[in-house]
């Protein structure tokens, strides 16, 4: 568990961030979202002290940030950048096994890792581990990004606007692989985005800051029905609040018995997949399937309006 | 034939050139000899042209060793946060070292430490500081600050980040750095004579003496074969090294 105790940084007379407290379960995805200077990745690099606070601390495990050097601090929290950071003078292998080196694992058990990681991001080791990072494509120097933060199987991994650098294609994909990954490694991961779908999608619980204040830290729906400003509210999108709330919800969550002759859906499809879906046919309900495409319920357009409701 | 195999025979051609004139002189002299007066010898005669290649080129590697070890030295400490406030004094410094003319270094260091190879040494080192200097902090400067932050992210201690990062991105311009100092060392070095270092100018300037022309020739001719020569393979080498070093 991470806590942030009013933790502050000052420039000069400019107050990047201000007073922020917050408590980050572990084993979750807690997104951080604001414009830009809004002071989140400020934020974001206090925890493993890329940047110094000026103020208040940050706890993991009860234990202060700053009772170890900071270089050493940094080998146990995975840290992943835009536009990855991969060292271009080094092969992909090489890049993912830089943090195991620094902790002197022993070269069988670096190898063992390396292999592991590379099948986890879907690189052939035979074609990729002595490729060099201008070989790859933008997806895949991203997920080696990655792959690299999370070598020495650190409890945290901490991303500032990971994905802003691809097609919303390989994005998507992305987002699904890092869901995957939490769910794999168990990691607590806190990432930052001014993207508010990347958000809803990826997010245990969202924080919104702005100008440097923590203005609210709950979870996504909470966000769209109770949002605790008038700023928050306009960043999650008065327009489109009914619909993120629908995509909060999956289909398999909120199907009853019965069947359908309407279209089917995965069990696994939003909400607001399914309307779209019931929209498009102009059929009245949808057939819920399970991963194995047997049927598991029904949703009816009335069921579905009824949970984009406040 | 390609223009690879072509520069590939070049080069080869030069190499055996150098190489047949310095070991075997004397057979070239029906060339140089249309260019004396008088019966005077066409080949230069009053020393082994090998030995004072050689002791040329030595004189020229260990000042740009010399300065290689001070130019990228000052270029890492300037480049440090810590080291930043030093910038315009070594580049002071450094200038200085290339517009003072090495014949008035050796002028300044002649009284100092005496004839011989020593102040060629002083004159070369502070010539070749220049270009090493600029490259290496142009070098450093321009690592991606992505690169940067990830190194650090990860848990690099700034040595390390030194170390592993910033120097083999580096690398390519500082090589090439040296390399330029080398090669304007290789012809600045002809003046080491002067002041009785052993080198090449020593046949140039008893060409000079004598009005021989040969001489002259021979003395320049040889120099600039060797720098071209060095230039060529330093550049291979550099090649070589940093085939793997792409920033895109």
């Amino acid at each position: 568990m991470i806590t942030v105790e009013n933790l502050s940084k000052q420039y000069g007379a400019a107050t990047v961030v201000d007073d922020v407290s917050m408590q980050i379960e572990r084993n979750s995805i807690t997104v951080v979202v604001g414009t830009s200077g809004s002071g989140k990745s400020t934020l974001l690099r206090m925890i493993n002290r890329l940047v110094e606070p000026s103020g208040g601390r940050v706890l993991i495990d009860g234990k202060d940030t700053r009772a170890e050097p900071a270089h050493l601090l940094r080998r146990r929290i995975g840290y992943v950048i835009q536009g990855h950071g991969l060292f271009p003078h080094r092969t992909v292998a090489e890049n993912i096994a830089t943090v195991p080196r620094l902790l002197d694992w022993d070269a069988a058990r670096i190898r063992a890792r390396v292999e592991e990681l590379l099948q986890v991001f879907q690189l052939e080791p035979a074609t990729y581990a002595e490729a060099f990072p201008h070989q790859l494509s933008g997806g895949q120097q991203q997920r080696v990004g990655v792959a690299r933060a999370l070598a020495a199987e650190p409890a945290l991994l901490l991303m500032d606007e990971p994905f802003g650098a691809l097609d919303p294609i390989i994005r998507a994909k992305a987002q699904d692989d890092l869901l995957d990954i939490q769910c794999r490694f168990g990691t607590t991961i806190v990432l930052v985005t001014h993207d508010m779908d990347e958000a809803f999608r990826l997010g245990d619980r969202v924080a919104v800051m702005s100008e440097g204040r923590l203005l609210q830290y709950d979870p996504p729906a909470a966000l769209l029905t109770r949002p605790a400003d008038p700023f928050v509210a306009r960043l999650t999108g008065q327009a489109e609040r009914a619909m993120r709330l629908l995509s909060l919800t999956t289909a398999g969550e909120a199907a009853v018995p019965g069947s359908s002759t309407g279209p089917a859906v995965p069990a696994s499809a939003t909400l607001r997949e399914a309307l779209s879906e019931l929209l498009w046919c102009g059929a009245e309900s949808v057939a819920v399937l399970d991963a194995e495409g047997r049927p598991r319920g029904r949703l009816t357009l009335d069921l579905i309006l009824a949970r984009g409701r406040p | 034939m390609s223009g690879r195999h072509f520069a590939a025979l070049l080069r080869i051609a030069a190499l055996a050139l150098l190489v047949a004139f310095l070991v075997a002189p004397q057979a070239f002299a029906p060339v140089f000899a249309p260019l004396t007066q008088y019966g005077a010898p066409p080949i230069y005669d009053q020393g082994n042209l090998l030995s004072l290649a050689l002791a040329h080129l030595g004189t020229v590697c260990l000042a740009a060793a010399a300065s290689t070890v001070v130019a990228v030295g000052l270029g890492i400490l300037v480049t440090r946060p810590s080291g930043a406030q030093f910038l315009p004094l070594s580049r002071t410094l450094v200038n200085i070292g290339q517009t003072f003319p090495p014949v008035a270094v050796l002028a300044v260091a002649v009284p100092l430490v005496g004839f011989g190879e020593k102040p060629t040494l002083i004159a070369l080192f502070a010539y070749g500081l220049l270009p090493i200097f600029e490259n290496t902090i142009v070098g450093l400067r321009t690592v991606p600050a992505a690169v940067l932050e990830a190194a650090s992210g990860v848990g690099m201690s700034a040595r390390q980040r030194l170390r592993a990062v910033e120097l083999p991105l580096a690398l390519p311009l500082i090589l090439e750095g040296i390399r330029l100092s080398l090669v304007i060392n290789v012809g600045t070095a002809t003046i080491g004579s002067t002041v009785a270092a052993k080198g090449l100018g020593e046949v140039i300037i008893a060409g000079l003496l004598s009005n021989n022309n040969a001489f002259v020739l021979q003395g320049g001719l040889v120099t600039a074969l060797m720098a071209v020569l060095l230039y060529d393979a330093l550049a291979g080498l550099e090649r070589r090294l940093c085939r793997t070093v792409r920033i895109d």
